[in-house]
């Protein structure tokens, strides 16, 4: 039994045997360990493919080496007017070790600019509805030559709300309409820099999504398109990814835009933290003092610390590969490469899945993960990291932990507040909630302004989080969140709570049976699971 | 209230949509005396007021106001009026905030209608909000007895509460939606008139009305 127990059909999947050590799982800012019940399955994230050993080099090879383009150097002329776009902090996830991919790839682009004459480039934060980057994380991301250089008259923040400065580009042919930054669509050539995080980004979406307003945006980010892709992390079973290249057409007629893309591994964590990804069976004697060391000092700290502790530690990504040219080719071959690094085979869906919810969002950089969050965390991203089939079995139950707190930041997320508040007591129908409200919060006077001004996602913003759960909520039968410190938040999101991890999974074997099959994501992953019967 | 009429803004107007507040205002006559002496006179008059200003304003705005508008008596009307558009042009001007206009334009862009309560005199507004695009405001009128200012001002005295109940009576009236109304206030004195509308918006606040609108989830904004 404990031979078959221990079966290891991939190296990143580990099953659980009566000696095997307890798991390690996020909670929130905090980390607890936890027995699993014998024969879970665990799955973690592959191993991280080895870097590039000269970035630089590989970006440059990349510019003068485009698929089905020009080489850069080849389309700059003295004179010309130039964007360059880039992506903004929700990628990568943590905000990576300095200096940052996108400082590497403008070093190298703006030398290519400047050698050829082009002097009148901007540099724009393709950062949609997301909240605006401040002044600090912007000069983070592109190094303090480059920021001293540009901002903040050329280097900033793309702005949705600015009527002034976008362009309409006309309609597809579904009727989804387009319109985006005026001065990165009306200049001779739009660079847009890329980090693939997860098969969702790059692509089309950089330029139509990244750069477009409200109206652009709410044509594909609804609930139906939501429901209909199976998943959203698949691109060719995505409508919402069909709808984007629709858009992407339009763009493409209406201006040059050379892409370049990269692709990094998945190694999230610097030395010392590597372990909270690691197979916890296999831990030396260090690996587990240094467990104990980390968890006596979160277990000592206040929440808010452990946050900003947690948010002080960059991500220690490296480059696997960098591609540049037309977005369409050079897209394909950064999700090869993306797939090559996340994607894990799994064999047959579970009844119960266990998801530990971390402090990592695109969405709270620097902030706390509030409820809404914790949803999408649950049923957009974690829910939706699949291919083929989703890894949870229609109707299954998905246990998360994380203390669920009432906490939001009133700077980033001043709409979520109310739509949580307000709203959700009301209806949890995404199609009622986008029909009565989604309009009113999109034009707040208040919003905007704290969107424009500030540092404020926008009004719509909420929505978006609450369709990204869609199609989670129509395939999970029920979600238990293990460890909620209050009834409320589970109750207002449409879940059950439990005190604990044990508990939880009583509860849903109470609903699944006794033989139900359990798999735990062993987050934080970055991990595309490939499931077959 | 009606639930089905027309939404409205409600702006306070100082330190809210405008860096100054009423001691620029009489600050701004003061230096425009009849006679050097005159001019001397007030103006330092006014200067040591200031923190008997800051006292009463802390303790009640109607207090304050009281107090304050005392400063405009025996001043001419004549007077008042004819530098009030240059008032408008080297102080109201200058000090509107970045995002004012944005604001407004945003609310007209919904249907809002705009309005302003303030505690300022109303000759001294009425350029500023043709210049802003404001519908309906209403301000403090002082009280002019043989062309010359008592120093009284006339009921009702925009301050506080009397804010609030102006809104309901307007809401009444004008068959404004109060729940979707908005409310915009830089100060702790305006909370009853924050209070009465469906979405209270604190801008620029004071330490104690920013510490109310995190309490109460209250969007806090900033025109600067």
């Amino acid at each position: 039994m404990a031979l078959q127990l221990r079966r290891k059909t991939h190296e990143s999947i580990v099953y659980i045997d009566k000696d095997s050590a307890p798991r390690i799982m996020p909670f929130g800012e905090d980390f607890i360990i936890n027995d699993l019940p014998v024969g879970t399955r665990v799955i973690y994230p592959n191993p991280p493919i080895k870097g590039l050993p000269n970035r630089e080099a590989a970006i440059r090879y990349a510019v003068n080496h485009p698929i089905e383009m020009e080489p850069l150097y080849a389309l700059l002329e003295p004179g010309m007017r130039v964007t360059i776009a880039m992506d903004d902090i929700s990628l990568p996830l943590p905000p990576m070790q300095t200096p940052d991919l996108r400082q590497t790839m403008l070093e190298v682009v703006l030398d290519m600019c400047g050698a050829n004459g082009v002097d009148d480039v901007h540099l724009i934060i393709a950062n949609s509805l997301h909240r605006k980057m401040t002044a600090w994380e912007m000069k983070r991301m592109v190094g303090t030559d480059i920021y001293n250089e540009y901002y903040p008259d050329r280097y900033y923040n793309h702005d949705a709300e600015d009527d002034d400065n976008l362009v309409t580009l006309g309609v597809t042919r579904h009727n989804e309409p387009l319109r985006v930054n005026k001065r990165a669509i009306e200049s001779d050539l739009l660079i847009y820099l890329n980090i693939n995080l997860v098969p969702m980004d790059g692509g089309h979406k950089s330029v139509a999504v990244g750069l477009c307003d409200y109206e652009s945006l709410r044509a594909h980010h609804d609930p139906q398109t939501i429901r209909d892709s199976d998943s959203y992390m698949d691109p060719p079973k995505s409508v919402l990814n069909h709808k984007v290249i629709r858009l992407g057409k339009l763009v493409d007629d209406a201006c040059k835009v050379f892409h370049i893309e990269t692709a990094i591994n998945n190694k999230m964590f610097p030395e010392g933290y590597d372990i909270l990804t690691r197979n916890e069976d296999e831990f030396s004697f260090a690996d587990r003092m240094k467990w104990e060391v980390m968890n006596k000092t979160f277990s000592k700290m206040p929440r808010a610390a452990r946050r900003k502790m947690l948010h002080a530690i960059p991500a220690q990504y490296e480059l696997i590969a960098c591609y540049a040219g037309k977005t369409e080719p050079v897209h394909e071959k950064i999700l090869e490469k993306n797939y090559q690094q996340y994607e894990i085979p799994v064999k047959g869906q579970c009844d119960i899945l266990i998801s530990g919810i971390p402090d990592i969002s695109p969405y709270n950089v620097y902030s706390a993960l509030n409820p809404l969050l914790v949803q999408v965390m649950a049923l957009g991203y974690h829910f939706n990291m699949y291919r083929n089939k989703p890894l949870l079995r229609k109707g299954g139950v998905m246990i998360i932990t994380h203390p669920c707190f009432d906490e939001f930041d009133h700077n980033f997320h001043p709409a979520y507040i109310e739509f949580f508040h307000r709203l959700l007591p009301e209806s949890r129908d995404a199609f009622y909630l986008r029909e009565k409200y989604e309009r009113e919060f999109a034009t707040n006077p208040a919003y905007i302004e704290m969107y424009r001004r500030g540092n404020a996602y926008h009004g719509a913003h909420p929505f978006f989080m609450w369709y990204w759960g869609e199609n989670g909520r129509q395939h999970i039968g029920h979600v238990i969140v293990a460890g909620a410190e209050n009834a409320h938040v589970p109750e207002m999101l449409g879940w059950e709570r439990a005190d604990n991890l044990t508990e939880a999974i009583a509860m849903a074997r109470s609903y699944m049976g006794r033989n139900a099959e359990i798999t735990m994501l062993h987050q934080p992953i970055i991990g595309l699971c490939n499931v077959t019967d | 209230m009606n639930k089905n009429g027309q939404a409205a803004a409600f702006y306070d107007l100082e330190g809210t949509l405008v860096s100054t507040n009423l001691v620029h205002t009489l600050a701004f006559y003061a230096k425009r005396q009849q006679g050097l002496w005159q001019t001397a006179k007030k103006s330092v008059g006014t200067l040591a007021k200031l923190p008997f200003f800051g006292v009463a304003d802390l303790y009640s705005r109607n207090v304050f106001n009281e107090v304050f508008f005392k400063s405009y008596s025996g001043l001419s009307q004549d007077r008042l009026r004819y530098f009030s558009d240059e008032l408008f042009e080297e102080v109201l001007k200058p000090a509107i905030f970045p995002g004012t206009f944005d604001l407004i334009s945003s609310g007209k862009k919904i249907g809002q209608r705009q309005v302003v309560l303030t505690g300022a005199l109303d000759f001294t507004i009425a350029k500023l909000m043709d210049h802003l695009g404001i519908d309906d405001y209403v301000a403090n009128r002082l009280e002019f007895v043989n062309g010359y200012a008592t120093g009284r001002v006339l009921p009702p005295v925009m301050a506080s509460a009397t804010k609030a109940q102006w809104i309901r009576e307007y809401a009444e009236r004008e068959n404004i939606n109060l729940s979707g109304s908005y409310a915009y206030s830089d100060s702790i004195s305006d909370l009853p008139m924050l209070s009465i509308v469906g979405h209270p918006v604190a801008i620029c606040p004071d330490f104690r009305l920013r510490q109310t609108a995190l309490q109460h989830d209250w969007a806090i904004l900033d025109l600067k």
